[in-house]
């Protein structure tokens, strides 16, 4: 049965998320904790240049930057 | 909690953060999400994840499937942006995994301060994405006038030398558009951070990605940030702008610079 509003029965608001926004996020971003950690941040970086390799793997892109370069650190702005 | 489990961490967010019971949200392999609390009123996301899956020489492989990896992070995603719906949070990064509930506990308490200070600097913010796209091909003209009387060798590298033109004048203008993004944007958010281009078929249909950003943004900007960043590349051809979000702070979650 279609809702009132004729959008059909898919959910209405936000389109779905890309997976590469999403992977942007959870591998650059997120907190990042020390102390009793089973999977170590150098681990992760390590995942996140595989991935790259996957992707282009998977695109047959032209071969990107060899070193990936460290995300840029969130910089505070002018206080508006 | 069995031997064989460990706890998979969400998001940390304020003492009393409670989880919506009539819609539950599933974590990550279909797990159970449930909150664990620290004694000085911090509380953090989790769900119980098989050992033999999630052990750190485990985990890499798993994330280098890429359909697993996709699971895995929809999972993530979908509990944050749940909790975050009632609360401000902090995602945690993929993959964040511990031994069991007492040292999550024990995570809690240590940390306490770090965020503590963050949960208040995201407080009423919420992360939005900008992206700026160039493509050539769609700045073209929609019919090619043939030059009249010109060999097919000089027809084609007149053709050739007209898309080199155009596609320098889009690229040149997808930078100019970012430059001006940046500062619309900036003048409405409270921090910045900026990713990599996005790059091979994750951007395909909208062309070359020539920046990723994301910005904090107190939520009672939200809608004129899309409006201005929206209006800006409207009447350039070959030029996108793409506005994601909102997000849960992700690319803030290890602090802002001050």
């Amino acid at each position: 049965m279609r809702p009132a509003n004729g959008q059909g029965a898919e959910p209405v608001g936000q389109p779905p998320v890309a997976l590469i926004d999403l992977l942007d996020r959870l591998l650059n971003g997120g907190a990042v904790l020390t102390g009793d950690i089973v999977l170590s941040i150098a681990d992760v970086d390590l995942v996140h240049i595989n991935l790259r390799a996957v992707i282009r793997s998977i695109t047959g892109d032209a071969p990107g930057p060899a070193i990936i370069p460290p995300r840029a650190a969130p910089s505070r702005l002018e206080e508006i | 909690m069995s031997e064989a489990e460990m706890e998979y961490v969400y998001a940390v967010g304020p003492g009393g953060l409670a989880l919506d019971r009539t819609a539950p949200v599933a974590g990550v392999d279909g797990g159970t999400v449930r909150t664990v609390g620290g004694a000085r009123g911090l509380t953090a996301l989790v769900s119980a994840v098989p050992a033999d899956r999630f052990a750190e020489e485990h985990l890499a492989p798993q994330l280098e499937d890429l359909e697993r990896l996709e699971a895995i992070a929809r999972a993530h995603h979908a509990v944050v942006d749940a909790a975050f719906a009632t609360a401000t949070v902090l995602p945690m990064r993929l993959a964040t995994v511990y031994r069991d509930q007492t040292r999550v506990a024990a995570m809690l308490d240590e940390q306490h301060a770090y965020f503590e200070e963050l949960l208040r600097t995201l407080d009423g913010h919420v992360e939005l994405g900008l992206k700026v796209y160039a493509e050539p091909r769609a700045a073209a003209p929609a019919e090619e006038p043939e030059p009249a009387g010109a060999s097919p060798g000089r027809a084609y590298l007149q053709r050739r030398r007209a898309e080199r033109r155009r596609a320098q004048d889009t690229y040149g203008a997808a930078r100019d558009t970012a430059e001006q993004a940046a500062q619309v944007a900036s003048a409405l958010a409270s921090a910045r951070a900026v990713h990599r281009p996005q790059q091979g078929e994750w951007s395909a249909g909208r062309g070359e990605n020539v920046a990723n950003e994301a910005y904090l943004v107190p939520r009672q900007h939200v809608d004129r940030f899309r409006t201005e960043l929206g209006a800006l590349a409207s009447d350039l051809p070959g030029v996108t702008i793409e506005v994601t979000g909102p997000w849960a702070p992700y690319s803030f979650a290890g602090g802002v610079a001050s």
